[in-house]
């Protein structure tokens, strides 16, 4: 995966670095290659809610079409159970992939490994990274801040408190804001992590707001932890609006969460006793 | 099984394996006896018949554990005060009882005397049909596996089911049957571990997985047993007694006839900070449900190697099994009930990483020759090209037929990119049926050598499980202290610091004052050792 933001901003092609012009030129306009350069041929399976027959596999044949598999070729079909087919397909593509119009959109940082993570921060730091997490206002749902927090972690990523130089305080569930500022005084926060999960008439949005007024009112200027908030009703790019530091939507991981963290310190955006 | 062991293991090392657990978690059980937990007292009420929700959710158990805690604590139990308020005439029955407690409109005595024996008899009058119900369901499963059959091959095929909506559970069940899964288990709902409720009714959505319910476990049950008669095979159903409510789904499971439960002596402290105490008075309740119940346990020892290094942190996977193994018994299981777990998990990328999943796997089979060992496949090193994960599960198959494993948990080769599509389901078991089919019989000629790397490699975790068992009974603290609790809490497994007064579900702990009763576990520790 951190491959993925090595691209530049936008891709058009006249601009990419002399670095990567030196090593190769790439053509502008692309298709897939099966084993001959320019052949278009891609392999496809899926499955249709239908019993297999000659009629199912004519289906099979009319998606292909439709999906731009001109010729295609049906190579593998098999009931499943009385009311399924999969198909197996391959065929030649009749489109062009035009290499100037595809834009990647980059992130602000660098997703690095748990050990990088951990080194990063030892190495920045001196000392453990301190986030404190807490689900705020009426919401019970812990499930986005547990995913992000608890060793378990989310989508095959471990969560914070795997990472050794990463001290988790996970205050749970309908936490209130006082309570969560003292706690990240107490504990000396570096981040705070809130999660609003399930909202109502935009309370994630209040709820938010209150808790940055909060820690600002709280910290000397400057010196307020970083405040990140995850949930899947944020709009991305509201972060200023909402005086916290970074949004996560829907489907973050932990690694995620971690690498920006480094970011961050690395930026010197949490003001707290950092070098 | 009945064949010459495998592995030259040295039967004094194995002997030291067992006793060294013994000692570790007997002052475990001790501290699980003189404690009980808001969640074991709910599961009483259960038992005694009390269910049902008011109109926000909140189920009545609940509110009258609550209700009684507030006035006059839980130190007696639930029951003795309950039963009290019931003969004093409050309300004519337990639900009337808990209404009236939520609105505040009790009084909560402590019984003298003679009320309070006619409160101890009336409450163990009340438990009982709860406990009859689940002693029947046991009958009742034994029959229709009589009936039906078992399935005709080993190990068994798991597979599981997770839409959130019960009702579109149903017909995947049924048809995951039907493609040859032997046991179905419908995972629960992310963060359902951490409710110190259960939810009530059918429900029709959840986070990746499916609420556990009453309801829910009847409505899928009664689904299973329609496909068992179609199939000719008794298809077995599982869900999670782990988390908050351990003993409440666990007393469910028994009401209802689930077959397996993902029950973890350590999983629930570790993985999602529960309290250790809470865990373990929670699950000693649960195993012996469970035991009484019938029900086949499943742990967790995947999650160790999902978490550490599965090549370094092999012997905690012996370690944890041991200890289940202890606890489980302790509580009343016997060896059939024990489905200890491991996984494939070992890095494909390194030299020689089949031939130590092999020897682990074989290690686990000659440790316990009689426990339905659950095999369980690749997740970590999934990494979403499907192709090479088809493969992955396949040599995870192959270990599984090689080692005599007797539960296998079928891999998807879309493992951590998308919930399995029905054509992954077809492939995954189309893998299974191969593998047994061309190497089942294999286990019969294999025979590694002595001195070789997989009886070495065997060997060499069994000693380092050992060496771990000796630093987790030695491990002293302040005087008095637990010395599991205190390896738990210096972080020696998995890697997690977990004291013993902190974590999730602490103020759900109560010490036992000397009157405490509880009806359920005098009629669990009578129904002992059947």
């Amino acid at each position: 995966m951190s491959t993925r933001d090595k691209g530049s901003k936008q891709a058009p092609s006249k601009k990419t670095s002399a670095k990567a012009q030196a090593v190769k030129t790439l053509p502008e306009i692309i298709r897939p290659y099966g084993d001959t350069t320019g052949d278009g041929m891609v392999q496809v399976s899926f499955t249709l809610p239908i019993p297999h027959d000659k009629r199912a596999e004519g289906a099979a044949l009319q998606l292909a079409a439709k999906m731009g598999l001109k010729p295609a070729l049906l190579v593998h079909a098999k009931a499943m159970g009385s009311d399924f087919t999969f198909f197996i397909v391959y065929g030649r593509v009749s489109h062009l992939v035009d290499l100037r119009e595809v834009v990647v959109i980059e992130r602000e940082f660098a997703l690095l490994s748990a050990k990088d993570v951990n080194a990063a921060i030892k190495a920045r730091l001196r000392r453990k990274l301190v986030v404190v997490g807490a689900c705020i206002g009426t919401d019970a749902h812990t499930v986005g801040i547990d995913a992000i927090l608890n060793i378990k972690g989310f989508a095959g990523e471990k969560g914070l408190e795997y990472y050794t130089e990463i001290k988790v305080v996970n205050c749970g569930a309908q936490v209130l804001v006082p309570e969560l500022v003292a706690r990240a005084r107490a504990e000396k926060a570096d981040a705070v992590l809130v999660s609003q999960v399930v909202t109502q008439k935009d309370a994630h949005i209040h709820n938010t707001m209150t808790m940055s007024a909060a820690f600002r009112e709280a910290y000397p200027a400057g010196k307020v932890p970083l405040l990140i908030v995850g949930g899947p009703r944020f709009e991305q790019g509201s972060a200023h609006a909402l005086g916290v530091n970074r949004i996560f939507g829907k489907g973050t991981t932990p690694g995620e969460v971690a690498s920006y963290l480094v970011h961050a310190i690395g930026a010197g955006q949490a003001g707290q006793s950092l070098p | 099984m009945s064949t010459k062991p495998k592995l030259e293991l040295d039967p004094a090392v194995i002997r030291k394996a067992r006793s060294l657990a013994r000692r570790a978690g007997a002052p475990v059980v001790k501290l699980a006896r003189t404690h009980t937990t808001v969640s074991v007292e709910r599961a009483v009420l259960r038992l005694a018949g009390l269910a049902g929700a008011d109109h926000e959710g909140v189920p009545w158990v609940n509110h009258l554990v609550d209700a009684v805690r507030d006035e006059v604590g839980l130190e007696q139990g639930v029951t003795t005060p309950v039963f009290d308020a019931l003969g004093r005439g409050e309300a004519p029955d337990l639900l009337t009882l808990a209404q009236k407690s939520a609105a505040g409109s009790v009084s909560f005595h402590l019984p003298q005397g003679r009320d309070l024996s006619r409160a101890h008899s009336s409450a163990l009058r009340a438990v009982k049909p709860g406990m009859a119900r689940i002693d029947r369901n046991r009958v009742t499963r034994d029959r229709l596996i009589k009936r039906h059959g078992n399935p005709k091959q080993r190990p068994w095929i798991y597979l599981i089911v997770a839409t959130g909506d019960i009702y579109e559970d149903i017909p995947q069940a049924q048809t995951a049957a039907r493609e040859g899964a032997d046991v179905i288990a419908v995972i629960r709902s992310t963060g359902q571990s951490l409710l110190d409720f259960v939810p009530e009714g059918a429900t029709r959505e959840g986070y990746a997985g499916t609420y556990a319910t009453q309801e829910n476990f009847a409505l899928m049950r009664a689904a299973l047993d329609e496909v068992s008669k179609e199939l000719g095979r008794y298809i077995r159903l599982v869900n999670y007694a782990s988390g908050l409510c351990m003993p409440e789904i666990a007393t469910l499971a028994g009401l209802e006839r689930l077959d397996m439960m993902l029950n973890d002596s350590m999983y629930g402290i570790l993985f999602r900070d529960i309290n250790p105490i809470r865990t373990f008075v929670d699950q000693r309740f649960s195993r012996q449900i469970h035991a009484r119940a019938g029900i086949i346990i499943n742990t967790g020892e995947d999650n160790y190697l999902t978490t550490a290094d599965a090549v370094d942190a092999a012997h905690t996977v012996t370690v944890s099994q041991l200890m289940n193994e202890y606890f489980a018994k302790e509580a009343g299981l016997e060896d059939w009930q024990l489905g200890l777990g491991h996984a494939f998990e070992i890095n494909p990328e390194i030299p020689d990483s089949f031939r130590m999943e092999l020897a682990q796997a074989l290690l686990a089979r000659q440790l316990f020759p009689q426990a339905p060992l659950k095999w369980m496949p690749p997740t970590k090193h999934m990494t979403g090209d499907v192709f090479r994960g088809y493969l992955l599960d396949g040599f995870f198959n192959l270990v599984g037929a090689m080692t005599g494993q007797d539960i296998l948990l079928v891999g998807m080769m879309t493992e951590a990119v998308v919930t399995p599509f029905l054509s992954d389901r077809d492939l995954a078991l189309q893998n299974v049926r191969y593998v047994l089919n061309a190497a089942g019989g294999l286990s019969e000629d294999f025979h590694p050598p002595g001195d070789g790397f997989i009886q070495t490699r065997a060997r060499r975790v069994l000693s380092e499980a050992v060496d771990l068992l000796e630093k987790i009974v030695n491990d002293k603290g302040q005087p008095g202290s637990v010395p599991l609790l205190q390896a738990i809490s210096d972080g020696t497994f998995g890697l997690m610091k977990r004291p013993a007064d902190a974590g999730k579900g602490l103020d759900g702990v109560v010490k036992c004052a000397p009157g405490y009763d509880n009806p359920a576990s005098t009629l669990l520790e009578a129904g002992r050792g059947r």
